[in-house]
């Protein structure tokens, strides 16, 4: 019974584990990217309730409930069991997923649309907060000492995965019709939460033919289950010592680079480098599938020489290249409209300035050069109708398709951000599972795990768009939050952690 | 090394109250009823400050731990927790 289990046995774990897990970020990642169709949907401008409910939607669920739905799912799951708490948060989430696609628009049901989209967003974060440790824990504790990293490392491959999916099946089904038959009522928005219910159904049913965890099993069989798990996680001293280790010495500069990595990058690309929309989202696409098998090798190193070090020198190597690297994402889409080139072709609509009679022409003009560099030029120009005069606009440079060899530049930056967070976050299952007792497990990893990533690195665009406010001067200032918070997680984690493999998880 | 950690602990004792007295301080800055950004809304900066103060309160503990020497040595088993 409490043996490691067979080679077979394991792919079997492995599988169900994580295909629930890649299913859980998939479904909690598309919300968030499709953030701007869903507000013209159920949060209309201009309305003061339902600007609130949007705000509570995007914040609320990942700063508060994901970490409270760590501690209700891992208390329950050091209670009853990881396999059947992770299966309830997989339905939970699978569950809302598919009930956001269904719910009418607010100009149908009004009030009542953001109302419930908020209801089931909140219940997503919950259910998420419940599902990584489980998975991390069902895993592990399946796991022989000599390959923990390496079989928890196909866990931690989820996130990103789960990612990569949602990015492809958003640009599959807008490729496929137009946009405005994707932003419509029922349009092709919906699809992506409804493809939810097949893959939660075929995942759960996985899931239903996997046993308990054996280490849990046996505890509960000699009745050893904690009484009270949260009691035990944090009032107790010697535990919460080492929960406070996890969150500040490796789990919170994890979380920001994780975020810097796969998603403050594209939004940089996308807002400030004013990059084209379908190439910033594939040269993401290519470089998550090239750097997602290092997750498995540094999970599989993490065996052989520790977690520690893999994790500080990811830590390390992304504190020293940020700047260089976003450095080049703005001098390489430093566009300039040339004098001698003549524009592809020209668009100009008027329309009127609102409450005014003042007209505003808006001028649209494509430019390609023979660089193989592409890009639009906008440029809003009033004419005042009292004095005739003509106020000329500001001309932005927007929609810039990269050349060749530029795109593929970037690729490989992308690429060896997202490296860093398989260093960072590949080796993370393992290293969690050996700092607590199986008793408290689920429970004392759940809850660092998610403040350091819903927290700090749900932060990263927030803070970062706070730093740019204040400090104007410096496109690169936003980066200063995830920088500062690695330098200081990665001095805790040097000084504090030790780079010992717990061979014996059973006690 | 031990001295080290010791040490270390003091600056964590000191660099919680630093963040939140710097976010109170963006907080008051960047409100705006009229403002259209995020930075702006004072719903925001309620959820990140009510969630980030505990975890400050928990980086002051583990400053204190730190300071008091209780991370000199770690436990080896899970009989030690």
């Amino acid at each position: 019974m409490n043996r490691p289990s067979s080679t077979t046995n394991i792919r079997k774990v492995i599988t169900a584990s994580s295909l629930g897990t890649m299913i859980e970020w998939y479904d909690f990642y598309i919300f968030g990217m499709l953030a701007k169709t869903i507000s013209t949907q159920f949060f209309p401008e201009g309305n003061p309730t339902a600007a609130l409910l949007s705000t509570l939607a995007i914040f609320a669920a990942g700063f508060i409930v994901r970490p409270f739905g760590a501690l209700v799912f891992g208390r329950l799951g050091d209670l009853i069991g990881r396999k059947y708490t992770f299966l309830l948060t997989l339905i939970l989430m699978g569950g809302s997923t598919f009930l956001i696609g269904c719910v009418p628009s607010y100009a149908t049901i009004g009030i009542a649309a953001p109302i419930l989209v908020l209801l089931l967003r909140l219940l997503q974060g919950l259910a998420l907060g419940g599902e990584y440790g489980g998975a991390a824990t069902y895993v592990a504790e399946h796991s022989p000492a000599n390959k923990r990293g390496y079989y928890t490392s196909w866990i931690q491959t989820t996130a990103t995965l789960g990612l990569f999916v949602a990015l492809g099946i958003i640009l599959l089904v807008k490729s496929n019709m137009s946009d405005a038959a994707f932003n419509a009522e029922w349009g092709g928005w919906r699809y992506p939460f409804w493809i939810s219910i097949v893959l939660v159904g075929v995942s759960i049913y996985i899931r239903m033919k996997m046993s308990e965890s054996p280490m849990f099993s046996k505890l509960k069989a000699e009745g050893k289950t904690s009484a009270n798990p949260l009691k035990e996680s944090f009032r107790n001293k010697a535990n919460f010592k080492m929960v406070l280790l996890a969150l500040f010495g490796a789990v919170m500069g994890q979380g920001v680079i994780w975020y810097t990595g796969q998603f403050y990058a594209q939004s940089f690309l996308e807002n400030t480098c004013k990059v084209d929309f379908e190439q910033s989202r594939t040269l993401m696409l290519i470089a998550i599938a090239f750097a997602t098998p290092f997750f498995i090798l540094w999970g599989w190193l993490s065996d052989k020489i520790g977690r520690k070090w893999i994790m500080m020198v990811g830590m390390a190597l992304a504190i020293f290249t940020y700047r260089p690297i976003f450095q080049t994402f703005l001098d390489d889409t430093k566009y300039e409209v040339p004098e001698s080139i003549s524009p592809k072709n020209l668009d100009i609509q008027t329309s009127l300035l609102s409450g005014t009679q003042d007209s505003l022409l808006v001028s649209t003009s494509n430019y390609i050069l023979p660089d193989g560099k592409k890009f639009q030029t906008k440029q809003t120009d009033t004419v005042f109708y009292n004095s005739g005069q003509l106020s000329i606009g500001k001309i932005n440079i927007i929609n810039k398709v990269l050349p060749k060899a530029t795109y593929w530049k970037f690729v490989g930056l992308i690429f060896l951000m997202i490296l860093y967070v398989t260093m960072v976050y590949g080796p993370i299952a393992a290293f969690l599972v050996e700092m607590f007792p199986t008793k408290i497990r689920y429970t004392s990893m759940s809850l660092p795990y998610h403040i350091g990533n819903g927290v700090f690195g749900g932060l990263v665009p927030f803070i970062g768009l706070l730093l740019s406010t204040t400090y104007k001067a410096d496109p690169l200032v936003g980066l200063w939050y995830p920088i500062g918070v690695a330098v200081l997680c990665l001095v805790i984690g040097t000084l504090y952690l030790r780079n010992k493999i717990d061979r014996n998880i059973k006690d | 090394m031990n001295a080290f950690k010791r040490y270390f602990g003091l600056l964590f004792l000191f660099i919680a109250p630093f963040v939140i007295f710097e976010l109170v301080n963006g907080a008051i800055k960047n409100i705006d009823p009229a403002g259209t950004k995020d930075i702006n809304n004072p719903i925001i900066w309620i959820i990140i400050i009510a969630i980030f103060t505990p975890i400050a309160i928990g980086l002051v503990i583990f400053g204190w731990y730190a300071f008091k020497g209780e991370y000199d040595h770690l436990p080896q088993k899970s009989k030690d927790l």
